[in-house]
């Protein structure tokens, strides 16, 4: 089977096969990263363009190199640089770059909702490379991807997931992803940053780290956003780190084969003491290894749908 | 619409065809020094294993065996609406230098090999490669060649010929069909 989507907005775009589709896909593409020669000459000839209105570096190099590992042309268009401070509109700029001929578009917006626009207007294949609180699925089809290599199987964990839940796209396409391959999921934070609504979400929630961690398979934290913060939602720093930092005495409280994940950039002594980023349980920097044979799996099983109507006439209702 | 479908080679018959070809790479090779055997997924990737088993019942030798998927090199993915899946590329040691015979079950518009060149090209440079296949079906669309030839059988172009074999859970024989399957 193939990937019959045009677009990657939301994990709620996939069932369960698209999913296990993407993580399988993806396993092949990484022994495409362990070669000698890191290259394959699969997208030949389609142009790919990394539309960022955020600043990133991690998320745009791992498109970057997955679209240059299939040996797609790239441009990368950052905010600074871009017609946006000549008051030209979302739309305006993307239907130019389409006019360019781009067949598969990477976007990342403050506001939530606005790769989804650009999908339903355009024939390109738009990638949501994280917009606003809304979703990062690339972010959660990669944390998938880590722990199935490192556990064998997703089903049955035991998932806890700390910090700024109200204000994170990771965590909303994460517990998204989660619930669809039958982990459980746990969130932990303080009480200002866990939104009203999640107790419709199927997760358990709590306020106290040291009782969400008994038991866990995987403990995945959050950065704690300090751009995003307005000051009232914790008094200091150093409480949110007394309180939801991960130190190696409440690592002790997991399961002994516990998988720490961060999506980065990680603020060490934060949210993460450094000896348990450094540790032997963090899977941090295989995250990051594996964030571009996901990314490439994606713009390959997404470059199959060539000339198409946008994605007003397809499925989706977010 | 049930098509008709025929046993041109049975299980017997194709042990046979395999020994012969085993025979003829040692003979080809004067030994088996710096040979290596890589298999084209899926079909050519369990007769690799077969043709080297086979090597070390007469030799004694042990070569060692990769496989390839080809799917990432193949010339007609721009003209898919949906990208066919992929699987893993193992080629578990260095082929620089060394003699790499390429095994597939069917050899067809040859378009399969050119790819699989190609992508082995990517992993070393290797003295030479040659081409083992259980099936000559004829067809060529490029102007490849297999060294080493299990049958030839002729076909029309919309026949379908299939490889099946234990190792997928069939019972060994290769059909040929005419082109109405469905």
């Amino acid at each position: 089977m193939g990937l019959n989507l045009k677009d990657l907005i939301s994990i709620k775009d996939l069932d369960r096969d698209e999913l296990r589709l993407i993580l399988d896909t993806a396993e092949s593409f990484k022994e495409v990263g362990a070669r000698d020669i890191k290259k394959v000459p699969t997208l030949r000839g389609k142009t790919v363009v990394n539309l960022f209105f955020e600043p990133s570096t991690r998320t745009r190099t791992s498109f970057e190199l997955a679209a240059k590992r299939l040996s797609a042309d790239l441009v990368n268009i950052a905010i600074s640089s871009s017609s946006v401070v000549k008051g030209e509109t979302l739309l305006d700029t993307a239907r130019n770059i389409e006019a360019m001929q781009a067949d598969l578009i990477v976007v990342r917006h403050p506001c939530a909702g606005a790769p989804l626009l650009l999908a339903q207007k355009m024939t390109s294949a738009v990638i949501n490379a994280g917009d606003g609180a809304h979703e990062h699925p690339t972010q959660a089809l990669l944390d998938l991807f880590t722990i199935r290599e490192r556990k064998k199987t997703l089903e049955g964990l035991t998932v806890v997931i700390v910090g700024d839940i109200l204000h994170s796209r990771v965590a909303r396409s994460a517990i998204h992803a989660f619930k669809m391959v039958g982990s459980s999921i746990r969130v932990v934070g303080p009480p200002t940053m866990i939104p009203r609504e999640i107790a419709h979400w199927g997760v358990e929630v709590f306020y106290q780290y040291e009782e969400a961690l008994k038991g866990a398979d995987v403990i995945m934290i959050l950065r704690l956003q300090l751009e995003r913060q307005d000051g009232s939602l914790f008094p200091t720093i150093r409480e949110y780190a007394n309180l939801y930092g991960l130190t190696p005495r409440r690592l002790a409280m997991a399961k002994d084969d516990v998988l720490v994940m961060h999506p980065g950039p990680i603020n060490r002594g934060i949210e993460i003491a450094p000896e348990v980023a450094d540790g032997l349980s963090s899977a941090i920097l295989s995250q990051a290894t594996n964030g571009v044979a996901v990314r490439m799996a994606v713009l390959y099983l997404l470059s199959g749908v060539t000339k198409h109507e946008p994605a007003d006439s397809q499925r989706t209702a977010h | 619409m049930k098509s008709k479908e025929r046993i041109v080679l049975d299980a017997l018959e194709i042990n046979r065809a395999l020994s012969r070809v085993a025979h003829e790479v040692i003979e080809r090779n004067r030994g088996l020094s710096d040979l290596t055997l890589v298999g084209i997924r899926t079909g050519g990737v369990h007769l690799a294993h077969r043709l080297a088993g086979r090597l070390k019942e007469i030799e004694g030798v042990v070569l060692p065996v990769g496989a390839l998927d080809i799917t990432l090199y193949r010339d007609d993915l721009h003209t898919k609406r949906e990208q066919p899946a992929v699987r893993k590329t193992e080629i578990g040691f260095d082929i620089t230098d060394k003699k790499v015979i390429l095994v597939d079950d069917v050899l067809f518009t040859g378009r399969t090999i050119r790819a699989a060149m190609d992508e082995l090209i990517d992993f070393g440079r290797p003295r030479e490669i040659q081409l083992a296949v259980l099936i000559d079906r004829g067809h060529r669309e490029l102007p490849i060649r297999a060294n080493y030839v299990g049958k030839s059988l002729p076909t029309a172009a919309d026949e379908k010929v299939k490889v099946l074999l234990r190792e997928e859970g069939e019972e060994d024989r290769v059909i040929i069909g005419n082109g109405t399957e469905p």
